[in-house]
């Protein structure tokens, strides 16, 4: 069984872009753990003939023609939500620290 | 639970376009009933102004003797995943909470065109991530006919306000039972159509390949209406298929002469044994209308909750990276730099449920258990996709229950997330197939609502419908 220990989780917490606080770290701990168990019943079950399933619809290559569509948005009206903006572009902090 | 129940959809279009009743007056009908059902705290945000104008034009084109839409002057409540124009957009999350949706979802314009009028957001779990809407980042919905139990989830909200009649019908999303759940507990009916049949463009994504977009009503007439109009290919979501070419409304299936299969799995161990019987004496109801009823396994299905809760995860941690606090949605301010921006903006703006699954998600994704956990998950979906392609080459339709129990305490399984895990334990194989699934109420067990399961195979959305319509008329 996979029981995930405090360093674990914090190396998930850097991929995953997440900060957490020090209950959350040991709550996760036992919570991810106990969800990791039980999912791992799928290691016994015998799949050996079959291939996985990655979509159910059977499309393929669905395509439409190149062509523009007018969505009547404004560039300003696209950049509202953003937290903050410069001179019609997106801010963000720097990058180099 | 006094309200006056709301006519048919197509009865109250009808009285709009014939000019009987005004779309204004209906839309303050359902404005008045949202202010008196605000203890249930099924709404987030209530659309006042642009529903009036929207009214206001449709009765304005009636007057003027032009077409009437479908769905003329028809108020409706979204699942606040879903991108709509008169308000924001959160997802119940705390990260979206500032966001205004700058274009609306496919299957909203699609209402709209036909004269529905939304009218208010629905509260749900944070990011669709839940069983009970307490995993909302704002507040916890009440289940309609007990204040102190939840009303399952993840569109809690969207159950609870078409079971208060606050409007005719509600929209919801179910990636793993999310629609079918809190209908079974709220006493409502919940349509789960076949994957791809509705445009997932504008609704915040959750689990992709198994997220369907679909009514929440007071009966299968209804939600074929409300399906009729959002179905169909859409340029903007290429994952979407070809819809049937007979109207979804027209009923002309009976389960005179038709095999219906009682899932075995879902009958036996982990069954509360009131929400058995209830379904036993639904099926024998069935029987006696004519349907031929059989006893069907489907040796697999037990495993299709461990499967989802690997395919479902890795989805989620994939299409919630896109929240980054940079382009829209909350942004921490004490960031100092972008890294520690990223870092803050998502530690603050997702609860613990959307945290848990990112975490889960990034883990049977990495490298070295990609292939035990994803790859596996993702082959015991074949093994569950090929169990039900040969149920359905023996019988037309499969029955069960919706879910194992009747609405649980508010509270009860917040502290065990496997717990309410298995509240979906009945709903998530449907999602993995793809197949269509409703629920319609089967009446009560200790006075709480329970519903009963119809699963079809793909594409026969209309035989379900007509066969839930047919369903529900006997159980009344």
């Amino acid at each position: 069984m996979a029981k995930l220990r405090k360093d674990d989780i914090l190396k998930l917490a850097r991929l995953s872009r997440l900060r957490l606080s020090d209950e959350e770290v040991r709550q996760f701990g036992d919570e991810l753990s106990a969800i990791l168990e039980y999912v791992e019943q799928l290691a016994s079950v015998d799949t050996s003939d079959l291939e996985p399933t990655a979509q159910v619809t059977g499309l393929t290559n669905v395509l439409r023609p190149d062509t523009i569509i007018d969505y009547h948005e404004t560039p300003e009206a696209l950049l509202k939500n953003a937290p903050a903006t410069e001179k019609g572009y997106i801010k963000v902090k720097r990058v180099l620290g | 639970m006094t309200t006056k129940a709301w006519d048919s959809i197509e009865t109250i279009a009808e009285a709009v376009a014939s000019g009987h009743v005004s779309a204004t007056s209906n839309v303050q009908e359902a404005l008045a009933r949202l202010k008196e059902h605000e203890d249930s705290k099924a709404i987030i945000e209530i659309y006042r102004d642009r529903a009036l104008e929207r009214a206001k034009a449709i009765d304005a084109d009636i007057k003027q003797g032009k077409p009437a839409g479908r769905l003329a002057g028809v108020p409706f409540i979204a699942k606040d995943n879903f991108l709509t124009f008169g308000g924001k957009t959160t997802a119940a999350s705390n990260i979206l909470k500032p966001f205004e949706a700058p274009y609306q979802a496919t299957a909203i314009e699609r209402l709209e065109a036909e004269g529905a009028i939304c009218v208010a957001k629905a509260n749900l779990d944070a990011f669709a991530h839940g069983s009970s809407t307490e995993n909302s980042d704002f507040m916890v919905t009440k289940n309609p006919h007990d204040p102190t139990r939840v009303p399952g989830g993840s569109s809690g909200g969207s159950a609870t306000a078409v079971a208060l009649n606050i409007a005719p019908f509600a929209l919801g999303t179910d990636t793993g039972g999310s629609i079918r759940q809190p209908a079974s507990y709220c006493g409502v009916v919940g349509y789960k159509p076949t994957y791809g049949l509705v445009s997932r463009s504008g609704v915040v994504a959750m689990a992709s390949s198994t997220d369907v977009i679909g009514p929440i009503t007071r009966s299968a007439k209804d939600a074929a209406i409300v399906l009729d109009v959002m179905s169909g290919r859409d340029q903007f979501d290429s994952t979407t298929v070809d819809r049937d070419h007979t109207p979804y409304t027209q009923f002309d299936e009976s389960l005179k002469g038709k095999k219906v299969g009682v899932i075995k799995e879902y009958m036996g161990e982990g069954v509360d044994e009131h929400v058995r019987a209830r379904i036993e004496s639904a099926i024998q109801s069935m029987q006696q209308a004519g349907a031929e009823i059989v006893e069907v396994s489907l040796p697999s299905l037990p495993l299709a909750l461990a499967c989802y809760y690997i395919i479902c995860p890795a989805e989620v941690s994939s299409n919630l990276s896109r929240y980054d606090g940079q382009r829209y949605g909350y942004s921490d301010k004490n960031a100092k730099d972008l890294d520690e921006s990223y870092d803050l903006s998502r530690e603050v703006g997702f609860g613990r449920e959307a945290k848990r699954r990112i975490m889960i998600g990034t883990y049977v994704l990495s490298s070295g258990y990609y292939d035990a956990y994803y790859k596996k998950a993702q082959t015991v979906r074949t093994k569950i996709i090929e169990e039900f392609a040969q149920a359905f080459k023996k019988v037309d339709l499969l029955v069960g229950p919706t879910a194992p129990t009747p609405a649980f305490q508010i509270g009860a399984h917040t502290d065990d997330p496997l717990q309410m895990y298995l509240s979906d334990i009945m709903t998530v194989a449907v999602n993995l197939a793809g197949v269509p699934a409703v629920s319609i109420p089967a009446g009560r067990v200790n006075n709480l609502p329970i519903g009963l399961q119809i699963i079809a195979p793909q594409h026969h959305d209309r035989l379900l419908l007509s066969i839930a319509n047919q369903t529900e008329r006997i159980l009344e």
